[in-house]
């Protein structure tokens, strides 16, 4: 079943696919953004404005690539090439369906957790790159940021580990059939989500970009398809963080078996999606020490507790088996 | 720290019901807008209800003005009645503050609820006094400067003005 033209195909299609899906999120989320704040949104090129995402696309296309003179030249191109692979590289673990995944890594979850981790290169260097103070100071929260939810991040998703005794995402998307982990791992839901939206830099936790305060963070400097593909990378995360978030908490392509289980996957994804719009249009901005208080102070010792909790049950369950 | 969470979560939701609330904004070119009688927009000169010219040509209105935009040349008709020669007004400055209506004393110059007023060339901002003029009296029907005031213009001597006493002879000694 699995051989490689099959492969060849997937992989064809989840970059395609990715790819366009993050373009036309871009689209969508200004519209949904619309909605929630009560007036129309961009619905004005093509059916529903969808045209958007391509005058969009065209625009940062036959835009001019402009490479400051006094910028670190390679890394400045290199800066946001890595975010749009590393993201790329993490849907390479997605189960979507059952048999419709690129690899079936034992550590898959790990191999995500890597990736995202790499992302944050990204706008490090893009920052550190651009030798201006703005994207300089947006490179300096990013690193405070990361150090302050990386931690979580990983030890959140331990206890569905614990539960399903396995890294592979189909493993533990195969774990869940009888009971969601979102319900037995409701901390962990909670802090992967928070860490979730730090990873992605997606507000509230858009520190690094900030664009009330440091003009655009750490792509102030950059232009045409260079920050094109910060957006894109950006928005990829919130696609691969959403459908990793399916996998692990919501049952990944698991429901009623009326729809096949690819659309389930897509549904729980889309929604997730929509939640991240939902935090974007509702939540305020923390300051990063405040954050980086938050991280830990509450949610590296609530994590620590889910752990020993679901380690303990864990074990209490086996001396009565 | 629970209170601003559950203050945030709050939030969440407060927002989300809005996604069943209608939107604010309208759909312009096609829907148009509602504008009140009194929405200052394009500026229009009137008549009175005989269908003669309001504009007395005293210039108050080109001194109120905060951006000067408005130029006029006071001249006169055979029946010593005061009009503008020209009236000018360039809307490419004119910020609709409306300060001119105010000015008036005449109730000539007066904004109407209309905004579409864009040009391809900047030349066409100016308006001058056959496109500002319209043929009716706007929003006060029923005003006529000359019949209530107390000049002698041709037709109308001193006190037959509406509410207006015949003038006295001061030098008369009757009481």
């Amino acid at each position: 079943m699995r051989d490689e033209l099959f492969i060849y195909v997937i992989i064809f299609s989840t970059l395609f696919g990715t790819i366009t899906y993050a373009a036309v999120l871009v689209w969508f989320e200004r519209r949904l953004l619309g909605f929630w704040q009560d007036r129309h949104g961009p619905n004005r090129v093509g059916p529903f404005g969808i045209g958007l995402a391509f005058a969009d696309i065209l625009k940062l296309l036959s835009k001019e690539d402009w490479v400051p003179p006094f910028s670190d030249k390679f890394i400045f191109i290199f800066a946001p090439t890595t975010v749009m692979i590393a993201m790329l590289m993490g849907f390479a673990v997605v189960p979507f369906a059952p048999g419709i995944y690129i690899a079936d890594l034992n550590i898959a979850l790990l191999f995500f957790l890597g990736m995202t981790s790499l992302a944050v290169y990204s706008v490090l260097l893009g920052g550190l790159a651009s030798r201006n103070k703005y994207a300089l100071l947006g490179g300096l929260r990013s690193a405070a940021q990361m150090v302050s939810y990386e931690v979580f991040m990983g030890l959140s998703v331990m206890g569905v580990v614990m539960l399903s005794g396995s890294f592979s995402l189909v493993d533990i998307v195969n774990a869940q059939q009888d009971l969601w982990f979102v319900v037995s791992q409701f901390l962990g839901f909670f802090v992967f989500l928070i860490a979730g939206i730090a990873e992605t830099h997606r507000l509230p936790f858009d520190l690094p970009e900030a664009e009330h305060e440091l003009v655009a963070g750490f792509h102030t400097e950059y232009s045409g398809m260079k920050f094109g593909m910060f957006m894109l990378g950006e928005y990829l995360g919130v696609i691969l963080i959403s459908s990793i978030m399916t996998t692990i908490f919501f049952g990944g392509w698991l429901g009623p078996d009326f729809l096949p289980p690819i659309f389930w996957f897509a549904l729980k994804t889309f929604i997730l999606i929509c939640f991240f719009v939902l935090l974007r249009a509702a939540i305020p901005r923390p300051r990063y020490d405040q954050l980086m208080s938050l991280g830990w102070k509450v949610m590296l010792p609530l994590t620590l507790i889910n752990l020993m909790a679901t380690g303990g049950i864990l074990l209490w369950l086996e001396t009565l088996s | 720290m629970i209170e601003a969470i559950i203050s945030q979560i709050r939030t969440l939701w407060t927002v989300f019901l809005h996604s069943f609330s209608r939107p604010e904004t309208v759909q312009y070119p096609e829907q148009m807008p509602y504008l009140a009688p009194r929405y200052r927009g394009r500026i229009i000169l009137t008549r009175d209800p005989d269908g003669v010219e309001r504009c007395v040509a005293c210039n108050l209105c080109a001194v109120a003005c905060p951006v000067d935009c408005i130029a006029l040349q006071k001249t006169e008709d055979e029946d010593g009645r005061w009009y503008p020669e020209f009236f000018r007004i360039n809307f490419s400055r004119c910020i609709m503050c409306g300060f001119c209506e105010e000015a008036c004393p005449t109730y000539a110059i007066q904004l109407t609820p209309d905004f579409e007023m864009c040009e391809y060339d900047r030349q066409n901002m100016v308006y001058e006094k056959e496109h500002l003029l319209i043929d009716g009296p706007g929003k006060y029907p029923d005003y006529s400067f000359y019949r209530v005031a107390g000049k002698t213009i041709g037709g109308k001597d001193k006190g037959e003005a509406e509410n207006e006493a015949p003038p006295v002879d001061v030098k008369s000694l009757l009481p």
